[in-house]
């Protein structure tokens, strides 16, 4: 898909977008949700040249890692020290996560246990099927994109009988963190940049209320440079004719319905509940845990482990604040000086898909002017 | 939040498992949620797992545009 990244065709967007936002009068602020997209814009250079078109992109929540708070990440932690035998197994940068109980990395497993990185939740499926006397338990943090991939584990650990397999959940649903984000305001944002991947899983009905209620529109982009810039044409677009909707500029990958059958699977196996997300509080029915006929697969009762109420982020780390789109990287005094990519104070600057990492990493000479 | 890739799956074996080639290499690809999913089709990878089946026509069409829109662009300087 190289003609996505040709650069007379980005050009040619890139002059209607410019045209558009003059029409709107003031720079639309547009939230990217998801932080793949926020690497895209950054890595293709697009961000200072939309800036030049007058288009102004802020990030939002779309990084699980980010979102997912310190208690949870002091949790996994507890288990891998707290327990002989266990087989902790995660997404690689769930591994560098910064709390006051250190990260998975620096943490020192009990006897026999050890962290182990997967790319894929299988991975930790079949070490619990390989080794039954070994207590394998997967980390997920994610959102819809990737919880059908751990429902389906959990599933196949059931009709196995599998005793020794586990999941400590962080499972986040997009659609009601737009909601509060919405609702609180302060984002004030112009337009909605969907994510690609979960809409592939949820598909595009889960944020008709952003252009009904909110009258904010949209558009479900996918990951090329051009990609974005069609969905940003889009959502100017119809911010100058004032008729706010769910744009579909992603169609070869996915469907306006989504994938049907990941969307069963994850009933199947969990509920919504009010979860409480990093930066943006407690939204409600927000995240995802077990149904009460899989509840025996939760990490968090298996090793008794108790709801902590003390959640707190290390001293002065703004990723809470950037998560909701309110500060900007460059706008947090630890930025770029005390918090850098080799010594995190948060996880923003943790993960690939966070925004302070990727600012610092390709926003170079956005920081030089600042 | 969620890197996911396009492939295009080579071989399903009987138990339902797929393969699929990348980049030059051979990945092993869970196609649970995809049941429609057949030998040649291009899928949206996440994680291990195929989340999507792409269209083809859908992929020619965006195809299409971008040449109008490189074209237009080439015109007009």
């Amino acid at each position: 898909m190289k003609e996505l990244r040709n650069p007379a065709a980005l050009r040619s967007l890139l002059s209607d977008i410019e045209e558009k936002s003059k029409k709107i009068g003031r720079a639309p602020r547009l939230m990217e949700v998801c932080g793949t997209h926020t690497m895209a814009l950054f890595k293709s250079g697009l961000t200072p040249l939309l800036a030049e078109a007058g288009v102004e992109m802020v990030s939002g929540p779309g990084c699980p890692v980010c979102i997912t708070p310190n208690a949870i990440h002091e949790a996994a932690i507890a288990i891998v020290t707290g327990t002989e035998g266990v087989t902790l197994a995660t997404f690689g940068d769930m591994t560098r996560v910064p709390t006051r109980k250190g990260s998975l990395q620096t943490a020192v497993p009990a006897r026999d246990s050890r962290m182990r990185i997967v790319y894929s939740p299988e991975e930790a499926l079949n070490e619990a099927r390989r080794d039954p006397a070994r207590k394998v338990v997967f980390y997920g943090a994610g959102f819809e994109t990737t919880i059908p991939a751990i429902a389906y584990t959990v599933r196949q650990a059931a009709a196995e009988g599998l005793r020794n397999y586990s999941v400590l959940p962080a499972l986040w649903l997009v659609p009601p963190a737009l909601r509060a984000i919405l609702e609180a305001g302060e984002a004030a944002v112009d337009g909605f940049i969907y994510p690609g991947h979960v809409s592939a899983v949820i598909g595009a009905e889960p944020y008709e209320f952003v252009a009904r209620e909110f009258g904010v529109p949209g558009a479900i982009a996918g990951f090329e440079p051009g990609d974005i810039l069609l969905a940003i044409r889009s959502v100017l677009e119809q911010a100058v004719e004032g008729k706010p909707r769910v744009a579909l500029e992603y169609s070869r990958a996915i469907g306006r319905e989504g994938n049907p059958v990941a969307r069963a699977l994850m009933d199947e196996v969990l509920e919504p509940f009010d979860a409480s997300w990093r930066g943006l509080g407690v939204i409600p029915a927000s995240g995802l845990r077990f149904r009460k006929e899989f509840a025996a697969f939760g990490a968090g009762p298996r090793f008794g482990l108790k709801e902590s109420g003390d959640d707190r982020d290390l001293a002065g780390c703004r990723c809470g604040e950037v998560l909701r789109g309110v500060v900007r990287p460059e706008g947090c005094r630890l930025f770029g000086t005390k918090c850098l990519p080799d010594s995190p104070l948060g996880p923003c600057m943790v993960s690939y898909e966070g925004a302070c990492l990727i600012h610092f990493k390709y926003g170079g000479e956005r920081r030089a002017r600042s | 939040m969620c890197l996911a890739v396009p492939a295009k799956i080579t071989h399903i074996d009987k138990s339902g498992q797929g393969t699929a080639g990348y980049m030059g290499s051979e990945v092993k690809v869970n196609l649970a949620l995809v049941p429609q999913a057949r030998r040649g089709d291009w899928v949206i990878i996440h994680a291990g797992f195929a989340i999507s089946v792409m269209d083809a026509k859908e992929a020619r069409e965006t195809l299409r545009l971008f040449k109008e829109l490189a074209a237009a662009q080439d015109e007009g300087a």
